[in-house]
Parts: C-alpha cells; structure tokens; sequence
C-alpha cells in the first residue's frame, strides 16, 4: 500500500494509547497523530481501527484531528555522531532539541538524530574494488568518530550483492552516497555513511560464541570476586540508597569497553546530568582520553512519557549491536530495568490485558529473556570479533528480590551483583553482598586471571569467599552469645575477614586513588591481605592472643593501602608487604623463643 | 471559551460522569458541571471518543442527576494565573483563592502539567544548604536544586522539622532567603493553622505561596494542588529568578487520592491496591525541582510524607525514595527518647551531598568526618544489639567505648533545640568532640593530616 494512502483519523484518547481508524496500517508501524504530530508506534489492530501507544503527552489531542502512518517500524539511525551525545527514549538529539526549543522539551519536535550537515573524512577499506560480490556487515571503511573511535562504516546486515562503486577517501556528510550495492534483484541500493535499522529487530551475526576474558572494571569485588566476562549478561538489583547508580556510573567510567552505552531508563534527571558533565573531564584509564569519548547516553527520565520508556532499552541494545558488528566491546548499562517493566505494565492495564503477577503481564518473562538475549560475544558478518556485555539495574519494591521482574531477570543472567540496605546503611560501599551475588563466569575468568596475572588467583579468591563466609556464621554465634565464646582462631577469622571488608571489597567511588584498581593491583591487596591473615593463624597456633595482633598498627595501614598506593605502585606495595611479614616474623621469633624456653 | 453547555450525561459512577455524543473534546480538557441546585462543579476529561466523554468531577458526582446536569467543556487545560502578587496568597488545588481576597488577575496563564526539563538543560546542583540542623548539614547534606523528602510517620514531629528547615535554610556565606511554596494534601486543620502561624512569627508570609486542601476537602483536588503549586515554583524560580524551597505535605495523601481516583476509573491495581503508574506519577511532580542552565533562581523541593505503619518498604515512600536524591528518615524510637529532631541516620541518605560539600564548599574534612560517624554509629548500634542480649557489662573496654558513643552521638548531634541554628562549621566540630573519644587509629575513614588537625588527642 502506498504511503499517502495511510491517512485516517483518532478515534479515542485514553492517555497514551489513542485509537485511530487508520486502514492498511502494520502492527508496529510509527505513526503520527494529531495537529501536534505526536509520534507513536501501533501495537494492535481491529479491523480498520489501530490502537496506537504514544511517546508523548496526549493532552489537548481531540477525537477527529488527523493521523497518519509513517510505513516503517520504531528505527534508529546508525552512523558516525552516535559517540559522545545524549539521546532520549526515541534517539531524539536532545542537546539539539535543548538549543532549538529551551529547557523543556516540547510536543512534536523531531529533528534528525544524526547531523546532517557534518563532514567526516572517509578512507574506503583497501582491496575493495568495483564488481566484488559484497556481503552486509562488510566493512566499507572506516571515519574518524572521535579520538578514541574509528567507526567502521559496515553495508547494512540486510543488504548483499555486487559492489558496484565506492567513493574515494575524502569529507562526505551523511546523506551522500558513499558505495552503490546491487542485489541479486537488480535492484541498486545507495550506502551512505548511516543506515536505518528497527529496534525490536536483533541484528544479524555469523555465529555466537564463548566468552573467553572477563571485564574489567577497576572494582575490586567485581573483578576479583564476581567476574562478569566480555559478552555476558549481569543484574544489579538493589533497594533504593543501596548504590545501584554508582556501581553503574563506576563500571560506565572504568569498564576496559571500547564503548559504553547508558540507558537511564526512568531515572533521575540530575544523574544524567553527573555523567554529562563529568565524563568529558575524567580520563579513560586505558587510552588517557576523555571518557565521554566513547560514551553515548540514552535519556529518558522517569518524568518523560511512559512509552518512550519502554523504547529506550531497545534503542539502547540497537545501538549496541551495530558498535559490536564492528567489531567492537560495547558494554551496556540499563538503569532501571525495572521501570522498563513498569512501562510494559502500565500499557498493558491501558490495553485491559490480565495480568498475571503483581499487575505485570503475562509476556514480563519472555520479553526480558528476549532482551538479555540480545548480549553475547559474536563472530560478526563479517568474520570479526564482537561483543555485546549487558548491565541491566533492578529496582525491586521494598528491596524484596522475590517479586517478579528480579527473579525472572535471575533466571536469565549470568552474574549476579546484589546490593544490599544493610551495608549501606553502614556505609559499606560499594554495598555489593558476598553472600547474594553470585558469577557463573569464575572458571573462564580464572583462566584469564592466571595467565595474565597470577596463578593464584582462584585459590586465593576461594579462601576469601570461605573466609567471608565464616565470618558470617561466627558472627551470628557473637551476636547471641558475645565475642567470649569464640575461640582464638575464630576471632582471627573475624579480624582477617574485617581487614578484606575494608581493605578489599569497600571501595570509594569518591578517593582519586581508590576509585579504579586495576588486576595487579586488586591480586596484590587480595594476597597481602590474606598472607597477613596466614602469617596470624600460624602464630595464633602458637599461642600468640588475638587481641595482641588485632592491635599491631601495621594493620591499620593495611586498611588504607587501597588508597595510599594506586595501580602503578605495585612495587611499593610488595615493600609493605615484606614490612608487614617482617613484622609478624619478629613475633613469631619471639613466641618461638618462648616456646623453647618452657619446653 | 464555549459557552456551549451538553445535558447528555450519560452515567454518574464514583467521580466520574459520561456524556454522551459531545465531538471533539480534547484530553485533559477542563470542564464546569453545573448541577440542578445551579451549583458549579469543576472536572477535567480523562478519556475522549466521539461517543462519550468521560469527565472526573473533582467533587464527586453525588447528588447529580442525569437530567439536569449540564457540562461545559472550557476548550483549555488546568491553568494557573501567575504574577508576582502570589506572594503572600493562599489558594485551592485548582487555584481559587482561599483567603478571601481577590483572584490573581494576569495575563500569564500555564497549564500545570509542565513538559518533562530537557536532561541537556539541567545543570548539577552543588550548592551547600546550611539548615542549621546537624544531621542534614553534616551527614545528609542538602543542595540547591535537590529533591530531599522527609520520611516520617504519624505522631512524629515532621511538621516542626520542616517549619525549622523553612526558617534556618540559607546558603552559608549569603543571607538571602528562600521563596518559599508550600503545597498542603488532606492535611488537619491544626496542621494548617500550625504552617501558617510559623510563617507569620518568623516574618516570612509574604515570601511564601500556600496551596492548601484540607483533609475534608475533595481528594481529586489533591491531584491537581502539587502541580499548581509546582508550576507556581518554576514560575518564581525561572521567571523571576528566585531560588525557591518546595515543601509538601503530605505525600501519602496525594498517592491515596490518586490509588482512589484509580480505582473509581478501573485501573489494574500494582502494589497494595495503588496503580502501575504511581511511579511515574511520582515523578512528574519530583522531577520538576532542580538547576536549569543560564537561570538563577532554583527549585528545591522538601516533601513530607508519612509512612504507613512505619513501613519504609511500603509503595509510597519506597517509590519517592527510587525518585528523590535520597530521604531523611525519623524514627519513632529516637522521638520516644526525647529526642528532636529524631532523624535516623542509617536509613537517610543524601545523593546529591558529595559534589556540595568537602574543601570549596563547607570544609575539607566533611566527607570523611560525615562517613566516619556513618561507620562508627553502625557499629555502636551492632554494638548496642549485643549488649541488650548479653548484658553490658559482658563487653569489652573497646566494645564499650561504641556503646558510649551511641549515646552521645543522639544526645548532643542529633539532639538539637528547634530554635538552634548549627553553623556547618559548629556541626563539624561537634563531630570531632565525638570522633575524639576514640583513638586516631580507630578512625580509618578520616585520613592523617584531618586527624593530625581537628583530634583532640592530637593537639
């Protein structure tokens, strides 16, 4: 059906689901509706009537005003000037939006999410020549995104053929044509330096493969205790004031990604703004650039319509995806999944559809297995590596993880990091529980750990969970019955599991130095720590009283070396942990002296 | 506006009234009721189709009948007059004036459900209020611009905090005052009374806008009054360029009214009978607060709401506390001591504290100190737990130096008189008399040279 036949007229107002009469119009399409020219997308069909969910207030809209079909599904635009804007819930450009339409954002504003009038520079891929048969996700050549990003300009995944022309290295805006591509059709298509493509369509790859390295985010109990791998997929569920935002904001600033996707997804505005403002002065620890250099956000906060929220995510995984056909590590963080949730909820009770578990609808478990199953390390179309590793935040009622969107999001992921209210409220930051989270990745990440780092690394890490895991028992034993009951042992246990709280898994997002650790750092307190801990059991063993270690002021140094000594001073830490162990041998000498006096 | 009036009403259920066969009513639209006695009520469209309109009566829609009810769409959406004569005046949730004086007349009119502040206009808030109150000043610390809720519960002297917030928030070095909006749901009227001679005993009535539904006032208008009230703020703050302070009291009467209008309209139910898109709801009146580029003046919004059977996971404050920059938490326990104001510091948190305070803002050692008492105070209540098991005389020295911390830390931080205006400045080294109990080694989240400068032992 041609375009200017999908005219009709709105039937009916219910908040954002409008019912229009709107004959030949596809499930899915956008549509327009009103004098206003409010975006929607249709998400059902009666007969000639379509009922429509709009992505902004539908206030003042009157049965009878115009709508229109635009012919194609929710898209996004996928080329160089992605990297460094903030976009919201339907890829509006929203500094542009800012400088053309002030500070709130009005009602049928669309421009183009991409600059249309930029020039970039195009060097065209070498060995490519005219009449080569041309599959999509090849690679066209290459644009200078921003000092950290070279985007690679790819032939869209649905487009293969005979290459027919490719333009010579040189400054194209968007809109010209850089290579022509005739399909097995005949049919000649023009490749520009963007392509379109749906969001709730996943993109096409060769194959899918394992994880094989773990990512890397600078935070300790992350890394080293709760390793999330390259294309894996990981919840962060947590009550509010439990730190959800700021592991998330930590793992955007220091994740060793080639880009990093935010979605604030019904969040708060001045959070958006933390990131917009800081990220261009923090530096990438790996390449000494700006952050924001390989950062885009996606906007929508949790006063915008409802619908573009339940866009967002979508727009943000789409994203995602091109950057990994390119070859790319992309991380993706979704904060909140949740109120994605909330919006699927919301529409469904404007649709009268029964629900099933706390008011959500049937589809909540497909539909965020669907999601999460768009992360994973691919082999690209074009034989290329990529991937795609997802964050996605929970917000759960009450802080109870038993309600539906976190436990169907458990049974889908694959690294799970639980925050929890009572750490917080100690603030034990960041407040990730030992004891709820949980990886499924430590086996392949302990592979990389002792070929990179250490061959220690999964033994030293199980005698810390085991330790932690004590110390949660004994200290349920004291809280009954008090510190008296426990032996010496037992109470070195507690010592030893306080100095990896504090001097391991609490970590400040705040300290310059302790806000980033990296992998040699991170083994190096893990070790120190716990041959400290080893050193104290033998002299325990000796008879040595656990109050007289408990008191040596070396050990309150031990607290603080996560921020007296960054990632570069890994030398000066091997100096403290000799003084340390000297330290304790001096003891032991003299308890050893001892023992052989009595004896 | 048309003059025209319908008396094809069709259905009276709950609040709301159908008319039948009106064209082209637009969504949102403001409506009159007009009732056999000739009175006038007043509704807004929640959905519209050629067929039949559907109209929520703020009223309610007792004692209407379906024959003589005639209903006039005015063709605008809720509206509020706004000029700087607001100052000093009192209206209803629909914006008609409460004090017996004359309605505002003005040209400027707005529509109260705002579009959402473009993210890209935002900038940070980072400015230090001193309230004067040593558990927000020291360890919640609030910024200009930020959205700080209060989370109390029934019979705890919220209202006093808030009033004191009201008279002691000021910028430390700028003696300029706020604006003050205050937004009244289903309060008492003792609690009005209460607001209202506060106001006129510390001389600041002309400064304030009070929007005021009383509890047997009609619950749809509770709606409506944080939006008018709201847009009266943005209109003051962005308009005139002053930097206004929002309080609103009671949030959880808002989220009643609106769990009943949901129910009347036949919403799904989410949470404990309260609609799916409380959230959301929630948001749209949170989110108005904050900085936006190139303006002066600010919103900072302070909502009261108290919580249900003191329950913090309940819908309503757990919902405010996924949308606000953290919360201040009473508790009955600290009140029923004596204390005031009874702020319980585990639970309360301030998001925005970190970019507003430290070395350019209040003093270089106020990040660590707040998280050093953080810790401390954790502990002590660990400690204070055990003790009540296995006796205090059972502890160890260390043990009981925490126990002792406890106490003093209620009795001289939290503790403080209602007229007594901390300066940060007082309230930090209040904190170091305490912090000095223990040893400096003892203290691990204060660094050296802040020890070697405020710790007692070390002087």
């Amino acid at each position: 059906m041609k375009q200017e036949d999908k005219k009709g007229t709105i039937q009916d107002i219910n908040g954002p689901i409008v019912t229009i009469k709107l004959p030949g119009v596809q499930n899915g399409e956008q549509v327009r509706i009103g004098s206003l020219g409010l975006y929607g997308e249709v998400i059902s069909l009666e007969g000639e009537e379509a009922l429509a969910q709009i992505y902004e207030s539908t206030e003042m809209v009157r049965p009878g005003e115009p709508a229109e079909g635009l012919g194609h599904p929710l898209s996004v635009e996928l080329g160089p000037g992605l990297i460094g804007g903030i976009f919201d819930g339907v890829q509006r450009p929203l500094e542009e939006m800012f400088l053309k339409a002030g500070d709130q954002i009005p009602r049928g504003l669309s421009p183009l999410p991409l600059d249309r009038e930029k020039l970039w520079h195009f060097s065209p891929t070498e060995n490519l020549e005219p009449n080569m048969p041309i599959i999509g996700g090849a690679r066209l050549g290459v644009v200078q995104e921003t000092e950290t990003v070279e985007h690679r300009i790819i032939v869209p995944p649905n487009i293969e053929g005979e290459l027919i022309e490719l333009a010579p290295e040189g400054d194209y805006n968007l809109e010209e044509t850089i290579g022509q591509v005739r399909d097995r059709h005949g049919k000649v298509h023009h490749l520009k330096l963007y392509h379109r493509w749906p969001v709730r369509k996943p993109r096409p790859y060769q194959s899918r493969d394992n994880g094989v390295e773990p990512l890397i985010t600078g935070q300790r109990i992350l890394d080293t205790f709760f390793p999330l791998l390259k294309g894996s997929k990981c919840a962060v569920p947590g009550p509010f004031g439990a730190g959800k935002t700021v592991v998330q904001h930590q793992v955007a600033r220091w994740a060793n990604a080639d880009i990093v996707i935010y979605v604030g997804c019904g969040e708060r505005g001045n959070e958006l703004v933390d990131v917009l403002d800081s990220f261009p002065k923090l530096k990438d620890p790996y390449t000494g650039r700006p952050l924001m250099d390989r950062t885009l956000l996606i906007a929508n906060t949790s006063n915008m319509p409802v619908v573009a929220r339940e866009a967002s995510i979508y727009v943000g995984i789409t994203i995602a995806e091109y950057y990994r056909d390119q070859g790319y590590d992309v991380v993706m963080l979704a904060d909140s999944t949740s109120r994605w949730a909330e919006a699927l909820r919301e529409v469904s009770g404007r649709l009268g559809q029964m629900p099933v578990e706390e008011g959500y609808p049937a589809y909540l478990a497909s539909r965020l297995a669907a999601f999460y199953e768009r992360a994973g390390r691919v082999e690209t179309m074009d034989c290329g590596k990529g991937s795609v590793t997802l964050i996605g935040a929970v917000s759960p009622p009450g802080g109870d993880f038993s309600e539906p969107v976190t436990s169907h999001t458990k049974e889908i992921i694959q690294t799970f990091w639980a925050l929890s209210k009572e750490l917080a409220d100690a603030r034990h930051y960041p407040a990730i529980d030992w004891v709820d989270s949980f990886s499924a990745d430590v086996g392949t990440a302990a592979e990389w750990w002792h070929e990179n780092i250490d061959r220690g690394w999964e033994k030293r890490r199980a005698q810390a969970m085991g330790m932690l895991a004590r110390d949660a028992e004994l200290s349920r034993i004291v809280n009954l019955v008090g510190p008296e009951a426990l032996s010496s042992a037992q109470r070195w246990v507690l010592e030893g599991s306080a100095l990896i709280k504090e001097g391991i898994l609490q970590q400040s997002a705040l300290d310059l130095v302790d806000t980033f650790s990296s992998p040699e750092k991170q083994f190096m307190l893990l070790n120190l720590i716990l041959s400290v801990y080893d050193e104290g059991a033998a002299l325990i063993e000796l008879g040595v009283p656990v109050q007289e270690l408990a008191e040596m002021p070396i050990l309150a140094r031990l607290r603080r070396c996560k921020e007296l000594y960054d990632s570069s001073q890994i030398d000066q830490l091997k100096a403290f942990r000799d003084e340390a162990l000297n330290d304790f041998k001096e003891i032991h000498s003299e308890y050893a002296q001892r023992g052989e006096q009595t004896a | 506006m048309s003059a025209k009036e319908y008396r094809t009403a069709s259905a009276a259920r709950g609040g709301l009234l159908t008319v039948a066969n009106v064209p082209n009513i637009a969504f949102g639209d403001r409506v009159h009721i007009r009732d056999k006695q000739d009175n006038t009520r007043n509704g807004q469209v929640i959905r519209s189709s050629n067929e039949e309109v559907l109209v929520q009566v703020f009223e309610g829609t007792a004692e209407l009948d379906l024959e003589s009810t005639w209903v006039r769409f005015l063709d605008e959406p809720i509206e509020i007059a706004l000029s700087p004569e607001i100052l000093g005046r009192v209206f209803s949730g629909l914006g008609e004036p409460r004090d017996y004086r004359p309605p505002i007349v003005s040209n400027l009119r707005r529509s109260i459900s705002a579009a959402a502040f473009n993210p890209a206009a935002r900038t940070y808030p980072k400015e230090f209020i001193q309230t004067g109150i040593s558990t927000i000043d020291g360890l919640n610390s609030l910024v200009r611009g930020q959205k700080l809720p209060i989370f109390s519960a029934s019979g705890l002297p919220h209202n006093r905090l808030a009033a004191q917030i009201v008279r002691q928030a000021k910028l430390p070095d700028d003696d300029s005052r706020f604006s003050v909006v205050f937004a009244a749901m289903g309060v008492s009227y003792a609690d009005a009374r209460f607001f209202q001679d506060e106001f006129a005993s510390s001389g600041v009535l002309g400064n304030v806008v009070m929007f005021v539904n009383m509890a047997d006032d009609p619950p749809v208008e509770r709606l409506t009054l944080p939006r008018m009230a709201l847009t009266a703020a943005e209109y003051l703050a962005f308009d005139l360029d002053r930097h206004v302070l929002v309080v609103m009291t009671d949030m959880t009467h808002y989220a009643e009214a609106l769990r009943e209008v949901a129910t009347a309209k036949g919403d799904v139910p989410a949470r404990k009978g309260y609609p799916g898109y409380l959230y959301s709801d929630l948001a749209e009146i949170y989110e108005r607060s904050g900085r936006i580029k190139d303006r002066h003046g600010s919103i900072t919004l302070v909502p009261v709401l108290s919580m249900p059977s003191d329950d913090i996971t309940h819908p309503i404050p757990d919902l405010t506390g996924y949308i606000t920059e953290g919360q201040i938490v009473l508790s009955r326990e600290l009140h029923n001591q004596g204390i005031y104001p009874p702020v319980h510091i585990s639970p309360s948190l301030s998001r925005l504290m970190k970019d507003g305070i430290g070395k350019d803002f209040t003093r270089e050692d106020h990040p660590h100190v707040s998280n050093q008492l953080y810790a401390l105070y954790a502990r002590a209540l660990e400690t204070r737990n055990l003790a009540s098991i296995i006796g205090a005389d059972e502890l160890s020295a260390r043990d009981r130096r925490y126990l002792e911390f406890a106490d003093a830390f209620e009795r001289r931080f939290v503790q403080q008189g209602e007229d007594e205006d901390r300066s940060i400045e007082e309230t930090l080294n209040l904190a170091w008399d305490l912090l000095s109990s223990f040893p400096p080694q003892a203290l691990t989240r204060v660094n050296e040279t802040e020890i070697a400068k405020y710790h007692r032992q070390s002087e």
